[in-house]
């Protein structure tokens, strides 16, 4: 699963129907550490995420599990809201 | 598989039910040098009680990652499935000469 933080919302109303119901949101890939690293990307929201929370996703056919049996295609879905990370580097 | 190390974990409350009672861990990629860092740190799910420093063996695949943790159809796509003891890496062969 990767880390990231919620900066946006993609709105479409002409898409696959097994997309309809599905709330579309932008994600800024986050280092442990809080640094942005690549590409921002549009995922769907399995867990009610909010504008500017910290979340992780999956990638992947499993991003589309969470919806079963409804088979929605996805390739990112955010499966968990973050309340914190800890890091320690010190050992590498 | 990739060859990673535990830097620490994530804690989240709200999150999807297949993921309750598991432990997030961060680990990050390592590059066969064991030290140099592979891309970015990712979370993955524990299934082997590994902890903070350890080196592990890290599935980046759903199907592994899930059955590791024994939660079919589940949203994981990443797991830590081994605690590495120690890596032998053979000297580079020689480049093979063309058959004459």
């Amino acid at each position: 699963m990767y880390l990231g933080r919620v900066i946006g919302r993609v709105w479409s109303t002409v898409k696959d129907p097994a997309l309809a119901a599905q709330r579309l949101l932008l994600v800024q890939p986050l280092t442990p550490e809080g640094k942005p690293t690549g590409k921002r990307l549009v995922v769907t929201d399995a867990m009610g995420a909010g504008a500017g929370e910290l979340v992780y996703w999956s990638k992947g056919k499993e991003s589309s599990f969470p919806f079963l049996p409804a088979e929605v295609p996805t390739e990112m879905t955010i499966v968990g809201i973050v309340d914190s990370v800890n890091v320690d580097r010190s050992t590498c | 598989m990739l060859i990673a190390r535990v830097i620490g974990d994530v804690t989240a409350t709200h999150k999807h039910p297949s993921h309750e009672g598991q432990k997030l861990l961060l680990v990050q990629p390592l590059e066969l040098d064991l030290t140099t860092p592979r891309g970015d740190a990712v979370i993955a799910v524990d299934a082997v009680d590994a902890g903070l420093g350890d080196r592990v063996l890290l599935v980046t695949e759903g199907y592994s990652a899930m059955t590791s943790v024994n939660r079919p159809d589940s949203p994981i796509d990443m797991a830590v499935l081994g605690v590495i003891d120690s890596v032998e890496l053979l000297p580079t062969p020689p480049v093979a000469s063309p058959e004459k």
